[in-house]
Formats: C-alpha cells, sequence, structure tokens
C-alpha cells in the first residue's frame, strides 16, 4: 500500500513542481535575484493555505498527529541552509526540482545531479568528523511554533491556540504572496 | 481542464494552491514530503555493491541493519537499511517525481527551446551559450547543494516547505540561512543582466 502512495503522490509532485516552474532554473534565478516573483508567490501562497489547512485538519482529528515529522534545530541547519543557498544560485537547482528537470528533460539537471550524489557522498565521510563538532549544538531541538498535538515535539507558543498561531502565519504568507509584483517574464 | 494539463506554467494562485495540496496530501497520507536524504541512499546503494561489508544484517540494531559509515549507521541504522531494501517508500516516491517530471514535459504544449533546455536563457545572457561551462555550474551547485542539504538534515522540500508548513523552528532556521546566501550570490552573479 505504502510502495503505491509513493507512485501516485511522487507523479503528482513531480507533474506539479514542473507545472509551477519551480524546475526551471531560469525562474529560480528571477527569483533568487529579486526580479520575477511568480516562484516566491508560489512558495508564500502554498506555504500559508498547507500550514492552516494542515492544523484546521489537526485539530479536528481528521490528520493524524502521529504523521507530523518534526526535523531537529541545531547550528547545521543554518550553515547547511547557507551552503544549500550558494549551491542553489550556483545552479538553479534544489534537490527535487534537479530530478523533476531531469525528468522533464533539462540537460543541465543531470550534471547537477551528478554533483549532488558526489556532495552526498562527500557528506557521508564527513560526517564522523563533523558530528562533535559546534555544527551540532542544539538550537531548541524538535521544536514547533504551533502545538502540534504530537507528544514527540516540544512547543515554542504553548500558551496560544494552534489555529491562531498556523492562522495568523498563513494570513501574513498569502498577504505578502499576493502583494508582491506579478511582473511575469517567461 | 485541457489547457491545465497541457499549458506550460500555471498561474501563481493555482500553482501555490496545487504545491500545497501536494504536501498536505503526503503527511495526510503517509508523512511530510522529503527528497535529499535519497541521494545518500543512492550512494550507499552504489557503494554497497562495490564493497559488500558496507551494509550488513544486524538483528542488534533497530531498524535490523548497521553499517560500518557512520551515517548511513545513524538513527538505529535506517538509512542503512533504507539503502539494503531500495523497495521504500522515500525511495519510490522520488524516482516517482522524475517520472512526474517526464509526463509533464511531455504533456507540455509550448516546448522551450533545445538551447535553453541545456543552458537556461540568464545564463547565456550573462556566460555565454557553452555547455560545458554550464555543467561545470550545475555539478559544483550539485555538490554544495547536497553536502548543505545533509548538513542541515533537509533541503527546500523537506526543511522549507515541509517543515513551514508544520510550524517547525528548523523549517524557518533553513529558510533565513538559505535566502540569506542565495538572494545577495544571485544578485552578484547575475549583474547587469536585464
Amino acid at each position: 500500500m505504502d510502495i503505491i502512495l509513493a507512485i501516485i503522490l511522487g507523479l503528482l509532485f513531480g507533474f506539479i513542481l514542473q507545472k509551477v516552474g519551480a524546475a526551471n532554473p531560469q525562474k529560480i534565478i528571477g527569483m533568487l535575484r529579486l526580479h520575477d516573483f511568480h516562484l516566491a508567490k508560489v512558495i508564500l501562497f502554498a506555504i500559508g493555505i498547507s500550514n492552516l489547512v494542515l492544523f484546521i485538519l489537526l485539530a479536528t482529528g481528521i490528520i493524524d498527529s502521529g504523521h507530523i515529522s518534526v526535523k531537529a534545530s541545531y547550528v547545521g541547519v543554518i550553515v547547511g541552509g547557507a551552503i544549500f543557498g550558494l549551491g542553489w544560485a550556483v545552479s538553479g537547482f534544489c534537490p527535487g526540482t534537479g530530478l523533476v528537470a531531469a525528468g522533464a528533460g533539462r540537460k543541465d539537471a543531470l550534471s547537477f545531479i551528478a554533483g549532488g550524489l558526489l556532495g552526498a557522498f562527500a557528506y557521508m565521510l564527513m560526517y564522523a568528523s563533523l558530528k562533535p563538532s559546534f555544527l551540532f549544538n542544539e538550537l531548541g531541538g524538535k521544536i514547533t511554533l504551533a502545538t502540534t498535538g504530537n507528544d514527540k515535539f516540544a512547543v515554542l507558543l504553548p500558551g496560544i491556540p494552534a489555529i491562531v498561531v498556523a492562522g495568523l502565519i498563513a494570513i501574513i504568507f498569502m498577504a505578502i504572496a499576493w502583494k508582491l509584483p506579478d511582473n511575469e517574464k517567461t | 481542464m485541457k489547457s491545465f494539463i497541457f499549458q506550460k506554467q500555471w498561474s501563481w494562485r493555482a500553482s501555490g494552491i496545487a504545491l500545497g495540496l501536494a504536501f498536505l496530501l503526503a503527511v495526510a497520507l503517509v508523512k511530510p514530503i522529503g527528497v535529499s536524504t535519497q541521494f545518500v541512499i543512492l550512494d550507499g546503494m552504489a557503494w554497497d555493491l562495490v564493497y559488500n561489508d558496507l551494509i550488513v544484517k544486524d538483528s542488534s540494531a533497530k531498524k535490523g541493519y548497521s553499517s560500518s559509515n557512520v551515517y548511513l549507521n545513524k538513527s538505529g541504522g535506517k538509512y542503512a537499511k533504507n539503502a539494503a531494501t531500495p523497495i521504500n517508500y522515500s525511495f519510490i516516491f522520488v524516482i516517482a517525481m522524475i517520472v512526474g517530471g517526464f509526463i509533464a514535459g511531455r504533456l507540455q504544449s509550448d516546448k522551450e527551446s533545445k538551447e535553453a533546455m541545456v543552458v537556461p536563457a540568464i545564463w547565456q545572457s550573462k556566460f555565454g551559450q557553452s555547455p560545458g561551462k554550464r555543467h561545470m555550474a550545475t555539478f559544483v551547485g550539485g555538490v554544495l547543494v547536497l553536502i548543505g542539504a545533509r548538513l542541515a538534515g533537509g533541503c527546500t522540500s523537506g526543511h522549507m516547505m515541509s517543515g513551514m508548513m508544520q510550524t517547525s523552528l528548523s523549517g524557518y532556521l533553513f529558510t533565513i540561512g538559505t535566502f540569506a546566501v542565495a538572494v545577495p550570490v544571485a544578485i552578484y552573479m547575475y549583474k547587469g543582466v536585464e
């Protein structure tokens, strides 16, 4: 059953990434150099809407809070994000969109994937020596802003109802998405 | 509906809703979407083919597998297990993504030029038409992206989208780190391009 879901959800996600323009390095670079806000609007709108609906479905019990999976916060999240950002700007691809772009026939995505496999391999070799460093100093651990209902994860704002936190974030994100200029250049 | 399937790119509103629903559907049915781990899993599979003793069955490990590589061995041999058993949810999901991209590309009515499928127009206008130069940049970019994603424990999918959707602090930290570097670098790299 899991494998069938993997196929359906993976196909859908790959199809959507291509259709929203995320697998097009032209659009990624346009966003990062603040020239073409199409993708920024898409990402902000997507996070806003999924954030709101997720917490409504969690509150009503339609989504099992056991499905929530929160990643830890530590120094390496920010440092890794920065290294990721450098590679993202240079290539115009991220791991998921690079794979989708290769599927859609972009040749430069193939060299990106080859580089990605080498980078992941290098990290596998470096991990043992990086592990004791400051990079893995905790910055809050597995923590969310809003209460998810899953006891495995700590909450930053436990006093405020989750739906209020998620709702406010959703409004802010969707408002920014709406306000950013729609200077579509394809 | 027809143009929705065949058009090259959706409006930002339709795109945002579709993308948001994809992330939501995944967490509702299975778990949050993540991609970058699968680069490690594929490396692990290849490495285990060449060097048979890399991943071994180990009943004392939480996941039933252990590895001499510390990274594959972490979290009770979670990655070791996934590399040893390729037919698992996360790996098949990523393979299906590639097929999803292929289908969308094939059905696209308005195709891009052959040149732009190797060297994007914006790259051409700054760095020329040489495919070699472009491949060099995407290769180096790929190395950096995956080292960064693995150090951070996730990428745009796992941290930025799935993470911020769940209001996870790590999603916000990753996004701040990413854009703090990506935006100035992209502006500088493409300075003077219309």
